[in-house]
């Protein structure tokens, strides 16, 4: 298919949104489609192949934050030029209620238009007052699709109708190599250190279960002398030193904040990776990555991670909140090279679901199902 | 006086042209609306008559054994022969026969692993029947937004929905088989 995408933010700067397109983009490509993305940049900006530039983003105040939109004469110039010759079977506008490119183009064009909503607003005045003019351009949406739950339901509040749900996808293959960090031996059994437990998450948000397993690392690090803790997230460092008693205190790492590539080397850097959630997950990016990196995992039996570990076959479960059972739990998987060797295999296979690909194949049947007439994308005539 | 005669007349052309305006640009969105509905109920045929036909197909493929076969044939012909009071009912009976068939241990594996085309009959089963699940909700979103509108004061006194009727929402157990 030949599919026209709409960024709203500026793609050199860093977010969810443009992150999201660029995966998307590109794993539609790999499956041998035409794709071209309009996103506001700089003419000269280092764009990739397939992205074309609407003229810079202002910063403006919108929605509580200050974010960088493209609007006016030039951009919706560009837009309509781009719809005009792009020649699209279907186009896909992201985050369409925020004015920007999305909304300009909802405006420019008439045909197959899918649209994602990506965030989650509480209450949000500027949906709300604007949804007057905004529902005229957003209701020749022929698709709508929520990233997540929360998505969903802050759109149906506030622009009613319905949406499908298709969540981001992990690239797994991001996540699939890597050298452990130094004084990490890693599970390839490289030098430095003995046996090592990794965490990452929120180490202050509770819900995360960092108290648990720093309580099961009281009985561990007692009965298994080489054992350390590698945690990573952010958090203050010194307030979870505190509560690790003091003779085991130099065997707890925390590295707090890390960046994209050390996080990825934390998960290779351990021979376990816990997950210790006591609930509120809807899905556990987390776990995927862990799942992607290979690790073998150690998680909550909570409803979330026991759908995407497969009951326990793509890793092992205890009790959520239960300290003692994470303990005998991680002792027998420390004790056990093959079983952790089968988990690993098993979780880098289960991952592949959360694949971009498979998020792809979902998003492509969602332009099949609203593209299926053939008509294409035409600019819109009188632009009303 | 003229001079004021002049004045009153400009304004009261100015207000019905405003209004006419106005009108006539409700009436655009509600049309727009209701093309939206005809187009989304199409796509929504379309997807049910698809995934109609897949089931049929690996009812006849040899892939499953008789009885198997049997159920998910006979589901997918009432589908396609329901008049409009039961389609609603016989789309369902369908959903859930292919789950029935689908929830067999390694179903999947097995329809695979038989060689030939069965993979193809399973990527077109599994693709079919996501869509009717997409198609039905872009559809009712259509239909909830065209009936908002329609709710609206000035579309309920003056004539703009014109003899459409009013569309009803379509609602079936669609969840997908896993395959």
């Amino acid at each position: 298919m030949n599919v026209g995408i709409v960024c709203p933010y500026t793609w050199n700067v860093p977010g969810g949104v443009q992150q999201h397109i660029r995966d998307l983009a590109e794993a539609l490509i790999a499956l041998g489609h035409r794709v071209s993305v309009i996103t506001p940049a700089d003419d000269d900006a280092d764009l990739p192949p397939y992205a074309v530039p609407a003229g810079r983003a202002v910063p403006v105040p919108y929605n509580g934050s200050v974010a960088r939109l493209a609007f006016g004469f030039l951009s919706s110039a560009r837009v309509r030029r781009w719809i005009n010759e792009g020649g699209f079977d279907v186009l896909h506008v992201h985050e369409p209620a925020a004015p920007s490119l999305g909304l300009l183009a909802c405006w420019a064009a008439d045909g197959p238009i899918v649209g994602t909503f990506h965030a989650s607003y509480q209450r949000s005045r500027a949906l709300s007052v604007t949804a007057p003019i905004l529902r005229s351009a957003l209701e020749k949406i022929n698709g709508r699709i929520a990233v997540s739950e929360a998505a969903r339901t802050s759109l149906v509040e506030h622009l009613g109708g319905d949406a499908v749900l298709i969540p981001n996808g992990v690239a797994t293959e991001r996540y699939a190599m890597a050298a452990p960090l130094p004084g990490w031996r890693g599970r390839a059994g490289g030098p430095g250190g003995g046996e090592a437990l990794g965490f990452l998450g929120r180490m202050d948000e509770p819900r995360k279960g960092l108290p648990v397993l720093l309580r099961a690392f009281e009985i561990l690090g007692r009965r298994r002398p080489g054992l350390r803790l590698l945690l990573a997230g952010p958090g203050d460092a010194g307030d979870v030193a505190a509560r690790v008693t003091p003779e085991l205190r130099d065997r707890v790492a925390v590295l707090g904040m890390v960046s994209e590539e050390d996080k990825i080397r934390v998960y290779h850097s351990v021979d376990a990776f816990v997950a210790p959630n006591l609930g509120g997950e809807s899905f556990g990016i987390v776990l995927a990555e862990a799942m992607s990196a290979g690790a073998p995992i150690l998680a909550s039996d909570i409803e979330a991670f026991d759908r995407v570990l497969l009951g326990g076959r793509a890793g092992a479960l205890f009790p959520a909140g239960d300290h003692e059972a994470l303990a005998a739990a991680a002792a027998a998987l420390l004790d056990d090279p093959a079983r952790r060797k089968q988990l690993s295999a098993e979780a880098r296979a289960a991952v592949r679901a959360y694949d971009w690909s498979s998020v792809a194949r979902d998003v492509l049947r969602v332009y099949e199902t609203v593209a299926y007439a053939g008509a294409g994308v035409v600019e819109s005539g009188a632009g009303a | 006086m003229l001079y004021h005669w002049i004045i009153d007349v400009l304004f009261w052309v100015a207000v019905v042209f405003l209004v006419g305006v106005y009108v006539s640009w409700r009436a655009t969105r509600l049309d727009r609306l209701h093309v939206r509905v005809e187009t989304a109920r199409a796509a929504l045929d379309a997807a049910l008559v698809r995934r109609a036909a897949a089931a049929l197909e690996l009812a006849a493929s040899r892939l499953l054994d008789p009885a198997a076969s049997l159920v998910l044939a006979t589901a997918a012909h009432e589908a396609r022969t329901a008049d409009a009071d039961n389609r609603e009912f016989a789309e369902s009976d369908l959903s859930r026969a292919l789950r029935a068939v689908a929830d067999q241990p390694d179903f999947a594996g097995t329809v695979a692993g038989e060689g030939g085309d069965g993979a193809d009959v399973l990527e077109e089963l599994s693709s079919s029947a996501a869509k009717v699940a997409y198609a039905r909700r872009f559809y009712n979103d259509a239909v909830a937004q065209a009936r908002a509108a329609r709710r609206k004061p000035l579309i309920r006194v003056l004539p703009l929905a014109g003899r459409a009727a009013l569309p009803d929402f379509f609602e079936i157990d669609d969840d997908p088989p896993g395959v």
